[in-house]
């Protein structure tokens, strides 16, 4: 249900001579069909639960049934609503503009924007290689490019869309802030240690040829990259999110409250490295971890806690590191590791003292 | 005979790009050969620094993204 009511937009036959007012008369159209069906949600999911199945009012199972049939299409609705958008965004970036607006900046300037490029610019880890030394080698600087390397894979569109479905604005906010406040610290912290000398000789000696032309999509081409990235991300995330909120809707159902306060409360001041260190061998995407963080925190583990998990979980990766072995020596891959593992156990623990739990009900 | 060079590290979408190439190749009759270049020294020598890339004789078409069999047929005619 999801996919048909956004996206009507992109699913004409693109004809490249169509003018722009066209192609926006048509989003705004999907766009409110996708409204009136997301605000009819909570109630279709009670019609289901209550009316269509019959399910007793204020069971256990009857409120994880309707947790799953209201979250489920909330989420992937709004996922689809904003991978479109930030696909046709992403339209108008390219590693390569990115590195040409980067190469040669000062330092702490350049660790602002690459954190902020990072979000926007079309970026796949299983590039970060070739990224990493077309950066380098035209004058880029090291720690600029971690600020780049941290930012792409941690702020991303199914991170944020899940927090901002499941957990409200707020947090999505909070994790897109400290998100992009970790790049640019730990991006500038690995800067100032002059760790060029642990970056593969051959790197540096590269050389960068000539530029690829740059291609420049009209209107048509920037909607269809839009729904090329619906078709891709959520063509491959939609049964994580399902699992995931499944397994939240159980937690919520089954996991006595408080249950967890003991262990991941903010009283267990052991539970933040714990969850760093169990984070960062996962590779999980956002879209499966998130739902269960969600019911996690429900149940009385602490929100820096679970912030700190979900940030090592999705930024540090363990594919990502033995990736860029190619380009860094093991001391180089060590500092990063460490560096953002400390940024995100700072982050957990700041989020544990402050008084937050008042401001973030949904 | 035209030469498309599809550039990637290994990664599935670079492998999905070297399929396609060679699809597009067979299914239109055309003249041309694929082949799949994973040296990163040779990717950098290209310009190319965001994976899968396409070049044809030389001539980097597309970068970072799985373009349409549609598109390599239009890069093979030029």
């Amino acid at each position: 249900m999801s996919k048909a009511s956004s996206c009507s937009c992109g699913e004409k036959p693109a004809d490249p001579k169509k003018p722009l007012l066209k192609w926006l008369g048509l989003c705004a159209l999907g766009l409110v069909i996708w409204g009136l069906v997301y605000f009819k949600l909570a109630a279709f999911s009670s019609w289901l639960t209550y009316k269509l199945f019959h399910l007793p009012a204020g069971e256990r199972f009857s409120l994880a049934v309707e947790f799953l049939f209201f979250e489920t299409p909330k989420v992937l609705m709004l996922l689809v609503l904003i991978v479109f958008v930030l696909g046709v965004v992403r339209s108008f970036f390219s590693p390569q503009n990115t590195r040409r607006v980067l190469a040669g900046k000062s330092e702490f300037l350049g660790n602002i924007l690459a954190a902020g490029l990072g979000v926007v610019t079309p970026f796949c880890s299983c590039s970060a290689v070739p990224l990493f030394i077309g950066f380098v080698t035209s004058g880029v600087p090291l720690g600029v490019t971690f600020s780049f390397l941290i930012s792409a894979p941690l702020v991303n569109e199914i991170a944020l869309v899940l927090l901002l479905g499941l957990f409200g604005w707020k947090i999505a906010l909070i994790y897109l802030t400290t998100g992009l406040l970790l790049a640019v610290a730990a991006g500038w912290v690995i800067g100032r240690l002059k760790l060029e000398k642990f970056v593969e000789d051959w790197v540096y000696q590269t050389e960068l040829g000539d530029e690829s032309p740059q291609e420049s999509p009209d209107w048509s081409q920037r909607i269809a990259h839009g729904v090329t990235a619906v078709e891709e991300i959520v063509g491959k995330v939609w049964l994580y999110v399902i699992i995931g909120i499944a397994v939240g809707a159980w937690i919520h159902g089954y996991v006595p409250e408080g249950l967890l306060a003991g262990i991941m409360g903010r009283a267990a001041w052991w539970s933040v490295p714990l969850a760093v260190l169990i984070g960062i061998p996962m590779y999980s995407n956002a879209a499966g971890i998130i739902p269960v963080v969600q019911a996690l925190l429900s149940k009385g583990a602490a929100l820096g806690t679970v912030l700190a998990f979900m940030m090592s979980v999705i930024g540090l990766s363990l594919p990502e590191a033995i990736i860029l072995r190619k380009v860094l020596k093991p001391q180089l891959i060590a500092v990063f590791l460490g560096v953002v593992g400390l940024g995100i156990l700072l982050i957990g623990y700041l989020f544990n003292l402050l008084p937050l739990e008042q401001i973030l009900k949904p | 005979m035209k030469k498309i060079i599809v550039y990637g590290p290994g990664c599935p979408k670079c492998k999905q790009v070297e399929e396609l190439a060679r699809r597009v190749v067979k299914e239109s009759g055309l003249e041309a050969v694929v082949e799949k270049v994973g040296d990163l020294k040779a990717m950098m020598a290209a310009g190319i620094i965001s994976t899968p890339a396409l070049a044809v004789d030389g001539a980097v078409k597309s970068t970072g993204r799985v373009p349409k069999p549609e598109e390599i047929k239009k890069w093979l005619e030029e």
